[in-house]
């Protein structure tokens, strides 16, 4: 070459992104607890400067808000809480075998409102025509067939058809909302509300409710937990989830696979509707899940399809959630404050993953330059 | 020697995360006028090396010069500009454009003048003995043409240094030869060729050096005609290996599968298979050679029972019942509950025959968790089946638990292998068991298929290196387009041969007329 080309020299990026796949489990849930505490501490911040309270008066509003004056032996507060706890916690886990199947069902919403749908009108048209004791499985049997049917019916144009599942279910939402107006029109008598019925799964005053819908969910954690890693059903879910191609390969019927789980996806969805509405209000209106159907969607993506994580982030999120509500109650914010104060947490819990997989290497770092 | 160094590597370092050195310290000088071949096994960090250099990676350590400047590329824009041209193993091409319009997409500089670009590849394609229209569209091109259109693409750019990541994985050995003296003229031009390969004679015939990588390492560098194969596999492989293959006479060969008029057509109405019939016998490796995508695949499938066919038969012969059965339109579950013990290690390895998130126990279980009446899974065996095939295939792994992607690729092929193997089939379909494992895992699996066969199994073996197949197998079937176009005994049938029968079909066929 007797030409020498002249070509502007660039510098070295300042830093450049590299994937990494070596962090340890102990590294890995110390980011993600980082990522916790450090938006959790942010928010508490930006709550101080907005109120003019400090930081550690904020979060005593959010303790008090939370659990109440429990060493004074009132455990009101803290049954409330866990209950909400609960019915959350019951959305996030029917949607997880579905999303260990990598089926995006965002029908949790619609499913629990179908679920007490079926629940509400067992309550209003057999109360007092049977016992108790035959009332109870009655709602629990036709609650859960109305969650799984409004689940199985997104399931069955996917096996079939291929049809997309997130718009499918998320288009059922509506649906299943709608009904439940058109219901309170016609038994409510023009006042578009439901008046308390006393029937239900469990009495509509006293602790004992408490008792009775925890217990549910806690059953319902164990036997999620047990089912999807120890069943021959929680194995074929995850051959499904990971590669169709592979459980193709090894004779998993697919589509049976698809359906079955969408089935209990959904019946579970309508157990949680059962909580709602025969456990908690014994009334049904149009917010009776309250938008909560879409949260656990969260829950269920931190939770990583394992029941006690997902449990022990919804215990977080939830407390996060009262505990910011009482601090924009009794500071005169806005109520929007706590979906801030939770978005933020949810997106630096997510966000943190970025770390887990990447690691940065700057301009300074290598090795052997002069 | 007065040659001039067209680019110079010097102490390049290349990690991805803590543990996995591609590349260290690797120095090494390729000069104008010369074919330069990187020799290394797979994994040995040889497309890592040329992706630093064409601007897809950015080195952790050392330098690079570029006619005796140093460069910093850090992006393919860069390379471009330092006249470095890469053509890559999958081709980047848009299909629905024409040659031309592919060769000159990119290019920001000038006017947009397709004709004068046609008349410029062609020229090019005159000088260096090319056979290209530059109005062809990419989609109607065989796979030695887009080829062509990715090297010209390169050239078109003024590319001095050429770059070609296993340039011969997807051609015949005609095509090869063609490549070869198109790649010898442009070294006499003046290019710097560097070429990454894993195939020794094709070094040996090609290039002028070959330098050799082995687990990131750089071993030394060569002048190709003072060496041999045996020497370069040494440098390789870091010790001493035979090369040859064992291959037994079969014993009582009996007709195990006998396939006959198998049509397939896909949903858009092309022949995947086009009236498929052999045989595969007891105590014999049958090779399937052919164009990739010719068929193989569907043909697999086909037998075990996991694509439709339109028309034909595919006929099991029991060996304990002596009953035949038609395995037609039968799910891979039917075909287990008729007693039929046909293993199968498809392609595509961690899509289909494992699932990469999960370990190597679910894995284990991916045939067997149905059995039994029970709800709950039954871990014991599997796990047993993982140590047993861990200790008996020399599996490196951290532990039964550890999940398969993070293995390499020779320890996922021998978890699958293993795991077909281990249900004592009566037919055994094996596809490309060997791709991207180095040399020792190679014959390992040779190794175990042999031990099959010897055992009776009927082996179909679908390979793309033919030198290996003309080593293994007892007989070999080619298949062009969906269709075959001929068996042959492997003891005497020689490589050319088989390359004509690859072309032998479809559209090739208009042409040798």
């Amino acid at each position: 070459m007797t030409e020498k080309t002249v070509i502007k020299q660039r510098r070295e990026p300042l830093f450049h992104i590299v994937k990494r796949d070596d962090m340890v489990w102990w590294k890995v849930w110390g980011v993600r607890a980082i990522a916790i505490v450090a938006s959790i501490l942010v928010m508490v911040f930006i709550s101080s400067l907005l109120t003019g309270k400090g930081m550690g008066k904020t979060v005593e509003i959010m303790y008090r808000g939370v659990f109440g004056r429990i060493e004074k032996g009132s455990f009101k507060m803290l049954f409330k809480y866990l209950e909400e706890t609960a019915i959350l916690l019951c959305l996030a886990l029917a949607l997880t075998p579905a999303f260990k199947m990598k089926f995006w069902n965002c029908g949790a919403e619609g499913q629990a409102l179908m679920g007490g749908l079926g629940a509400m009108v067992c309550m209003i048209e057999l109360e007092g025509k049977l016992p108790t004791a035959v009332l109870i499985p009655v709602i629990a049997v036709v609650s859960i067939l109305c969650g799984a049917i409004w689940g199985v019916i997104p399931a069955i144009f996917k096996a079939l058809f291929d049809t997309n599942e997130t718009l499918f279910t998320l288009m059922m939402n509506y649906i299943a909302t709608q009904i439940i107006a058109y219901y309170v029109y016609i038994k409510g008598g023009g006042s578009n509300v439901i008046q308390p019925v006393e029937a239900g799964i469990a009495p509509s005053t006293g602790n004992s409710r408490y008792y009775i819908n925890i217990s549910i969910v806690i059953a319902i954690t164990f036997i999620a937990y047990i089912y999807l890693k120890y069943s021959k059903h929680g194995y074929e879910i995850s051959v499904v989830g990971e590669s169709r191609n592979t459980a193709r390969y090894i004779g998993i019927n697919v589509k049976k696979v698809i359906i079955r789980t969408m089935l209990i996806s959904g019946a579970v969805c309508g157990i949680a509707g059962m909580i709602l509405v025969a456990g908690k209000d014994h009334s049904i209106r149009t917010a009776t899940v309250g938008g909560q159907g879409f949260t656990a969607i969260m829950m269920a993506w931190l939770g990583q399809c394992n029941p006690f994580i997902t449990a022990f982030m919804t215990a977080i999120i939830v407390f996060l959630n009262l505990g910011a509500a009482k601090v924009a109650d009794s500071c005169y914010l806005n109520s929007a404050f706590a979906d801030i104060f939770v978005g933020v947490v949810i997106l630096c819990v997510v966000g943190c993953e970025f770390f887990i997989r990447y690691s940065f290497k700057f301009r300074g770092s290598r090795k052997g330059d002069k | 020697m007065t040659k001039q160094p067209a680019i110079e590597l010097k102490n390049i370092t290349k990690r991805f995360g803590a543990q996995v050195i591609a590349n260290n310290n690797v120095s090494l000088t390729a000069y104008h006028g010369e074919i330069l071949s990187i020799l290394g096994e797979n994994g040995s960090g040889k497309t890592t090396l040329m992706n630093m250099i064409s601007g897809i990676y950015f080195p952790d350590e050392g330098q690079i010069f570029i006619n005796g400047q140093e460069a910093v590329i850090a992006s393919p824009k860069d390379a471009f500009k330092f006249k470095i041209g890469m053509i890559h193993q999958h081709f980047k091409l848009v299909d629905v454009f024409s040659a031309a319009e592919n060769v000159i997409l990119g290019i920001d500089e000038g006017k947009y003048n397709l004709k004068k670009s046609a008349e410029e590849i062609k020229k090019i394609s005159e000088q260096y003995g090319f056979d290209l229209d530059p109005e062809k569209k990419v989609y109607s091109m065989a796979v030695s043409e887009k080829q062509t259109v990715e090297i010209i693409k390169v050239l078109y750019r003024g590319a001095d240094i050429l770059i070609l990541d296993e340039p011969t994985a997807v051609l015949t050995p005609q095509e090869t030869a063609k490549l070869f003296d198109v790649l010898r003229k442009m070294r006499d031009d003046g290019k710097c060729i560097i070429i990454i390969t894993h195939k020794l004679h094709e070094v040996l015939s090609l290039s002028d050096r070959v330098s050799v990588l082995r687990k990131g390492e750089y071993v030394g560098t060569v002048n190709t005609n003072e060496t041999n194969e045996s020497e370069l596999t040494e440098m390789m492989v870091g010790k001493k290996v035979s090369l040859n293959i064992d291959r037994a006479e079969p014993k009582d060969p009996q007709d195990r599968l006998v396939i006959s008029g198998v049509d397939c057509i896909s949903r858009d109405g092309v022949a995947l298979l086009d009236s498929v019939s052999f045989t595969a016998r007891s105590g014999e490796i049958l090779g399937i050679a052919g164009i990739a995508g010719s068929g193989q695949r569907e043909l697999l499938e086909a037998i075990a029972g996991l694509q439709h066919i339109n028309s034909g038969e595919i006929l099991y012969n029991d060996p304990k019942s002596g009953k035949t059965e038609n395995l037609r339109d039968k799910t891979p579950v039917q075909i287990r509950e008729l007693g039929v013990r046909l293993s199968f290690v498809p392609e595509d390895r961690l899509g289909m025959g494992l699932v990469g998130n999960m370990d190597i126990v679910d894995n284990m279980m991916l045939r067997s968790y149905s059995k039994g009446h029970s709800m709950f899974l039954e871990r014991k065996s599997p796990k047993d089946l993982a140590m047993k095939i861990i200790s008996d295939l020399e599996v490196a792994t951290p532990g039964a638990s550890t999940p398969v992607r993070r293995l390499s690729g020779g320890n996922v092929q021998k978890v699958l292998v293993g795991r077909e193997i281990s249900a004592s089939p009566t037919v055994l379909m094996v596809a490309y068991p060997v791709r991207g494992l180095d040399i020792n895992s190679s014959y390992m699996i040779y190794n175990l298929l042999n031990e099959q066969k010897e055992k009776g199994v009927a082996i179909i073996f679908v390979g793309e290196d033919l030198d290996v197949l003309l080593e293994l197998c007892d007989r070999i079937m080619v298949i062009g387009s969906g269709k075959v176009t001929g068996i042959v005994d492997a003891r005497s049938v020689t490589k050319e041969e088989i390359g004509l029968l690859m072309t032998k079909s479809g559209e090739e066929e208009k042409q040798n007329d």
